[in-house]
């Protein structure tokens, strides 16, 4: 379809990626690891204030802190005495395009428009291109979203089936490939092409967009409550909600805010194979996406993820498809709220961990999304069963990602696992370590660099650069 | 053979990459199909079905392919209930209910 071939076009990469974006990122290397992080966010000129400001331009953010009181006696009907935490969610669903994604669009498409950009594209299966498309519509730019939407079958995921109707119903053209990594292959086609701004879920504007989550949802409950919440849980893929969240979260003063990250079990499902596509029934927030970029995220699509989801998280955990698909049911049936599946994922972890915690503790649970048709847990189970997956009650464990869905039999089976936090840090030193030139060594900056990226010290990174380079030798 | 005139909503598809252009880094099963790609647009001359068509999209870009289908339709769906979720709803409502009698 293209003059240009794969390997002619990568070649381009940076230089349609500058042009894109617009942000020259050579400037904040500080050492052969190390870049100054905060400065690339903040040169961007846009404050917490002056993003509140353009968000409620467009009515994005300012959405309703929900108390889910059901579901709390719910948790506390399976809990210790004494122990089940308030659970509260932030009703995400209500932004313009129905999920928290509006925030990360609604900076690129001012941005975009002040620049003179003819038009904002994205690559994205998920909410986000919804999210783009729709503001995109308000700004009157041309949109135009690509997608990986179908297998070699051409069976299309009905979640990403439901996002190209909603895309189309904001007047974006959607481009939908087959699987394949290539989808960025295609989208930097259609940038050069065009001259379109990039709105890459990675820059700094896609993340500054989300700080205003989490410094709404500190005030929300600070307003309420007389405090902050203990813990605030976010989905967790690409590492932007979790790393804007708690920005928002620690610029609201809510520092001691336990943040957790929490992610779909897809282990064993190859992100790339057509066969798997359409054999994971979450498209997002899954291992797929989260344990990659926790450990490197600079495997994005621009050379300075400002999604850095390490420097911010105190726990992470996975929940099985099974427990999600149950907490979203459980969420309509008692607190009236038919909400997508994809934004329960943090509500099935958080639903777990209150069983732990003290009745007087508050936990957040950071976003809902809309839901609809293929966006729902009957149509992916529907498409689940014809795959042939085994979609059965049961206790969670017996779950296996692309063979059997187990949805719980009773809610005192939701157990999400814990991910060894500290076995996620060495990967990302390791992947860091292993990132230098020939030639080149850590410097101190680099170390203070690594420490503030894996929320530990310099002696941690330290111990793990000796540990690497004896096992090199 | 179904033909569409000048102007209709239509989609038109085509490889994008032939499997031997594809990226080296693949798993065997995606290396073994062609990247390929669909996109809807008005039609810029009248086509038939699995001929050449152009279209323009919606941004106003011109691409090329093969005419796939007339006026698309959005087929995914709710489908039918889940016989393993039907009975949730009822089964959290006997627990909090019975947690309501306890208290």
């Amino acid at each position: 379809m293209s003059a240009e071939s794969y390997p002619a076009i990568m070649d381009q990469k940076a230089d349609i990626m500058r042009a894109s974006v617009g942000i020259d990122y050579a400037k904040y290397t500080t050492g052969p690891l190390s870049f100054d992080y905060e400065a690339m966010l903040a040169d961007t000129g846009y404050d917490l204030d002056a993003i509140r400001d353009i968000q409620a331009r467009t009515a994005v953010g300012d959405t309703p802190l929900v108390e889910l009181k059901n579901l709390t006696e719910l948790v506390r009907a399976v809990s210790e005495p004494g122990k089940g935490a308030r659970l509260f969610v932030k009703d995400e669903a209500a932004n313009p395009s129905g999920s928290f994604k509006d925030r990360r669009a609604s900076l690129s498409a001012y941005e975009a428009k002040k620049k003179g950009y003819p038009g904002i594209a994205a690559a994205t299966s998920g909410n986000y291109g919804a999210a783009v498309a729709s503001q995109a519509a308000k700004a009157g730019l041309g949109c135009i979203i690509v997608q990986e939407a179908f297998d070699s079958q051409g069976i299309a995921q009905p979640e990403i089936a439901e996002k190209t109707r909603a895309c189309e119903a904001y007047g974006a053209e959607v481009v939908r490939l087959s699987v394949g990594p290539e989808l960025f292959y295609y989208f930097l086609i259609v940038l050069k092409e065009t001259g379109f701004f990039n709105a890459s879920l990675y820059t700094p504007y896609s993340i500054l967009g989300i700080e205003t989550l989490g410094h709404e949802l500190a005030l929300q409950v600070k307003a309420r409550e007389g405090r902050f919440p203990d813990m605030v849980v976010a989905t967790h893929a690409g590492g932007g909600n979790v790393t804007g969240t708690a920005r928002g979260l620690i610029k609201a003063g809510a520092a001691d805010t336990q943040m957790v990250a929490a992610s779909v079990d897809l282990a064993g499902l190859h992100m790339a194979s057509d066969r798997d596509f359409n054999r994971k029934s979450f498209t997002t927030g899954h291992t797929g996406f989260s344990v990659p970029f926790s450990t490197w995220p600079d495997r994005a699509d621009v050379p300075r993820n400002a999604a850095r989801s390490l420097r911010y998280m105190d726990r992470f955990v996975t929940v099985t498809q099974g427990e999600v698909f149950y907490v979203t049911e459980a969420l309509a049936a008692v607190e009236g709220m038919e909400r997508g599946p994809a934004g329960n994922t943090s509500l099935a972890a958080a639903f777990a961990i209150a069983r732990q915690m003290d009745k007087e503790q508050i936990i957040v649970v950071q976003e809902t999304e809309y839901t609809g048709a293929g966006k729902h847990p009957l149509g992916q189970l529907n498409l689940a069963k014809q795959m042939g997956i085994d979609v059965r009650r049961g206790d969670p464990v017996e779950n296996q990602p692309g063979k059997a869905i187990v949805i719980p039999e009773h809610p005192s089976q939701i157990q999400p696992v814990e991910m060894d936090l500290d076995r996620i840090r060495r990967s990302y030193l390791r992947n860091a370590l292993d990132s230098l030139a020939e030639g080149e060594s850590v410097t101190e900056a680099d170390v203070a660099f690594l420490a503030a990226e894996t929320k530990t010290d310099p002696t941690y990174v330290r111990e793990a650069i000796e540990s690497h380079e004896r096992k090199k030798r | 053979m179904q033909r569409a005139v000048k102007n209709t909503w239509v989609e038109i598809g085509g490889i994008v990459l032939e499997k031997d252009e594809r990226s080296p880094k693949l798993p065997d099963d995606t290396q073994q199909v062609p990247l390929e790609m669909r996109v809807k647009g008005f039609l810029l001359s009248d086509a038939k079905i699995g001929g050449a068509a152009e279209i323009a999209t919606p941004t106003g870009r011109t691409v090329k392919g093969t005419l796939t289908e007339i006026n698309p339709a959005y087929t995914h769906m709710f489908g039918s209930p889940i016989p393993e979720l039907s009975p949730i709803a009822k089964e959290i409502r006997v627990i909090l209910a019975e947690r309501g009698k306890a208290s």
